[in-house]
Parts: structure tokens; C-alpha cells; sequence
């Protein structure tokens, strides 16, 4: 479908769920895993302020934007990071996103 | 003591704006912040950013719209106490509140309105077990208050951030030996600041060990020493030293509040939306601290809930008092 894509989700049971996104709503990542319900507090809303969205990115890292800096100020601060980790509130759906796969990070 | 009729906690839009309210009922507030001025995330993250959500104004600064906050809750003569946390929280007798602040300050209030946004930011911690026996005076410190405090003595750093880097500089002059663990190899802190550790770790006079992860702290009583994980040969190290300063930022937590038995699902407090009360009997929680179905973070869904949670103190403060609502055309907003 035009605009629709699917985004695989690994939970931190590792269970894994693929998500129907839209990619003309200007969500990001971090929206559409609230508005699935998954574990994500998303405490600061999107500022790239709390890192409490963070996912570790397990497929399709090359068809993500390039990392601001406040998104790797804030990603640097956490004590387990991964070379793979990012911020989902700082990534806009888009359909270059298609097939992506994801595992929120860390013990919730 | 401070005596009020409403301590609000949290001195951002919103619990400004519950002054207003509250004040157009003839009810008196006083404002505490942990952060040393009013405007909570506006003034402190983003004071020129532009909102466009605010009802009558196309575009307003973050700054500005809380100095017209201010402006606006001035009439009501507020009092503040800023740079303090409130730390405990006391019922006395039926209708009275003792608040206390960490530097001892003490507001008594009839009611109490938490409008503390994202809460408080508190120092991030390493998944190390056995850390928290080490807290408090026993060799592990999240930051670092007083530099005197380690002079001639050895230390060890974990993070890569800014104030991993500006501490290690700092320190390398004042401590005996100042060791910096960092998860990575590179830093993309300041750029002056990765080249001056950097230079400092060639004269030797501090230690840089990249591409490891702490994983465990050994003492009896007090920190003895710290042991580390290379990330990529798994080679463990395991380094004596007097302090370990983990410094991985901050991230907001609820703080205190968690202890006063209201409910709370995801680190949000839930309120009943009728009143946005909370499940204790003169505490109400207002603004992005709060939880509800359809709970919208906006700055515009704070001031109505502080709209209703005012109507709502008020009754609780004044049983009994029969009080309509009157608008501010009619009868303007009465100074106290």
C-alpha cells in the first residue's frame, strides 16, 4: 500500500511483532511504538531529553537519517548504549523505513 | 514557617498559570522549583523555541509566553522558593499539609498541586550491581560538588559526555590520579575538550581506558576498587581507587513524589478528570506530571486542568461555600 509501512518490533520479552505505519503523518518512530501500546515512558514527548525511547536498531540502519547532535548528546549518556542504538522520537516514518526492525533498549 | 492555601510544586506554564486561577478564587500560592528560576522546561531547555500552540497567540517564544505568565499571576502576589526540592510531604491534621524542602525550608499549605512536568532530572546510573551500597559517602558520587573534596586522591571517571570530559580536565590538576573509562573509542564532546584529555593522557597524567564498560565495584564498607570490561576482548581490569564518579547524564524521574502512596502508572500520576484530583484527598496533579485515557502533553491542556483543579481546591478548602463561577469581563480579576 502507498505510504504504508512495516516496522518489526522486538519487545523486551523478544517477542517479535511487525507494525503497520503510516508514512504521510509525520509520526515518528517513538509515536507509533506509544500508539501500540508498547513499554515506552517517551517521558520528554520528543526532545530528544529522556532517552527513555531509545531502540537498538537490529535491521535497516542505512535507510535511517543521519543523527543530530542533540540525539547523540543525549544517546551518549547512557551507560549501556550500542553502536546500533538511536532515539525513535527523532525518527520520522518515512517509506525508505520499509521492513525496518527494531528492539526497544534495555530494561525498560 | 510559609503558610499558603496552595503549595504548587513545579513553577513551569502551568503551575503558573494555577496562581491565576486559584487567585481569581481568592486563594493564596506559593510556588517551589527545584530549578533556581520559574519557567520549568521553557526557560531551562528552550527559551527560544516558538510555540504555535497557544490559543490568541500565532507564535510565542518559550521565554516570553512565561514572563507574560508572570506578568499575568503577578496581581496574585505568589510567593517562590527556588532552587529547592521538596522532599517530604506531611498530613497534619484534617485539612493541612506540611511540605519540606532538602534545604530544610517548610511550607504549610490546605492544598497541594503537583505540576511538576517531567519531574526531576536526576543523575542516570550504570547497570553495575552492588553500586548503591557505595552511595552516600562511600566512594561513589554521581557528581561532583565540591573539587576539593579529591584532592591527592585517586579517582575514576566513567562517561564521554561533556562533563566527563570537563571534570577529567578539571581533576587532573587536583587529584592524585584521575582514570576515564569510557564505553567507545572516540568522544564527540566539545571538540576542545577531547583534544585536551587526549593531550592529557599523553603526558600521562591522567589514564584513558576506551572500549570498556564497568562491571562491577569491589569494597568493604567503602569503595576499594573497580573492575572493567574491555568490549571487544572481554579482557576484565580491575583498578584501586578511592572515588568512581559515573557521569551519563540525566534523565527525568518522578522523585520523592513516588514515595507519597499516590497511584502512578508510568511514571505519570493518575488523576480523575473530572477535578484532576489525585487519589489522595487534597493533592491534585496538573500538566504533563499527570495521566489519564487521551492524555494529551500540551501546555494548553495544563491550563484547563488547572482551570478545574482550582474550582475543585477551592471546594475542598471551603466546605460548604456555595461559589459560582464569574468571568473576568464581568468582574475583573480583583487584587490581593
Amino acid at each position: 500500500m502507498e505510504n504504508t509501512i512495516t516496522i518489526f518490533v522486538e519487545d523486551r520479552n523478544g517477542t517479535v511483532n511487525p507494525l503497520e505505519a503510516p508514512t504521510d503523518m509525520s509520526l515518528s518512530l517513538m509515536e507509533l511504538l506509544v500508539a501500540s501500546e508498547y513499554d515506552v515512558l517517551a517521558t520528554c514527548g520528543g526532545m530528544a531529553l529522556c532517552a527513555t525511547c531509545c531502540v537498538d536498531v537490529l535491521e535497516g540502519e542505512d535507510s535511517l537519517s543521519e543523527m543530530s547532535d542533540d540525539e547523540y548528546a543525549m544517546l551518549d549518556t547512557l551507560p549501556d548504549l550500542l553502536p546500533n542504538s538511536r532515539l525513535a522520537c527523532q525518527l520520522k516514518l518515512n517509506n525508505k523505513m520499509h521492513n525496518l526492525k527494531v528492539r526497544l533498549h534495555g530494561a525498560g | 514557617m510559609i503558610q499558603t492555601d496552595i503549595a504548587i510544586i513545579g513553577a513551569g506554564p502551568v503551575g503558573l498559570f494555577a496562581v491565576f486561577e486559584a487567585g481569581l478564587l481568592k486563594m493564596r500560592c506559593h510556588l517551589i522549583d527545584y530549578l533556581p528560576q520559574i519557567g520549568g522546561q521553557l526557560s531551562e531547555i528552550y527559551p527560544k523555541k516558538p510555540i504555535y500552540d497557544i490559543p490568541g497567540y500565532p507564535s510565542v517564544l518559550a521565554q516570553e509566553l512565561i514572563d507574560n505568565l508572570k506578568e499575568q499571576i503577578s496581581p496574585f502576589h505568589p510567593g517562590y522558593t527556588l532552587g529547592e526540592r521538596i522532599e517530604g510531604l506531611e498530613k497534619r491534621g484534617e485539612a493541612d499539609f506540611v511540605l519540606t524542602t532538602n534545604m530544610g525550608t517548610q511550607i504549610e499549605a490546605k492544598a497541594v498541586v503537583i505540576a511538576g512536568g517531567l519531574g526531576c532530572f536526576e543523575p542516570r546510573k550504570p547497570a553495575v550491581e552492588g553500586l548503591e551500597a557505595f552511595e552516600n559517602g562511600k566512594g561513589v558520587n554521581y557528581m561532583i560538588l565540591e573539587p576539593e573534596t579529591y584532592r591527592d586522591k585517586h579517582m575514576v571517571l566513567a562517561g564521554g559526555g561533556d562533563s566527563a570530559l570537563d571534570w577529567t580536565i578539571h581533576l587532573a590538576g587536583i587529584a592524585r590520579k584521575v582514570v576515564l573509562v569510557h564505553r567507545s573509542e572516540s568522544f564527540r564532546g566539545a571538540p576542545d575538550s577531547v583534544n585536551k584529555v587526549m593531550q592529557l593522557a599523553e603526558e600521562g597524567k591522567i589514564d584513558l581506558v576506551l572500549n570498556a564498560n564497568l562491571t562491577q565495584v569491589h569494597g568493604n564498607g567503602r569503595l576499594h576498587s573497580v573492575s572493567m570490561e574491555d568490549s571487544k576482548t572481554k579482557e576484565q581490569k580491575t583498578i584501586e581507587t578511592d572515588y568512581l564518579i559515573p557521569l551519563f547524564g540525566l534523565s527525568p524521574k518522578l522523585g520523592p513524589i513516588e514515595g507519597w502512596n499516590l497511584n502512578i502508572d508510568k511514571n505519570a500520576i493518575e488523576v480523575n478528570t473530572e477535578d484532576y484530583s489525585t487519589n489522595i484527598p487534597g493533592i491534585w496533579a496538573i500538566g504533563d506530571i499527570n495521566t489519564y485515557k487521551n492524555k494529551l502533553k500540551l501546555i494548553l491542556c495544563g491550563f484547563h486542568e488547572a482551570a478545574l483543579m482550582s474550582h475543585s481546591a477551592y471546594k475542598y478548602i471551603n466546605p460548604g461555600v456555595k461559589y459560582t463561577m464569574k468571568y473576568t469581563t464581568v468582574n475583573g480579576i480583583n487584587e490581593f
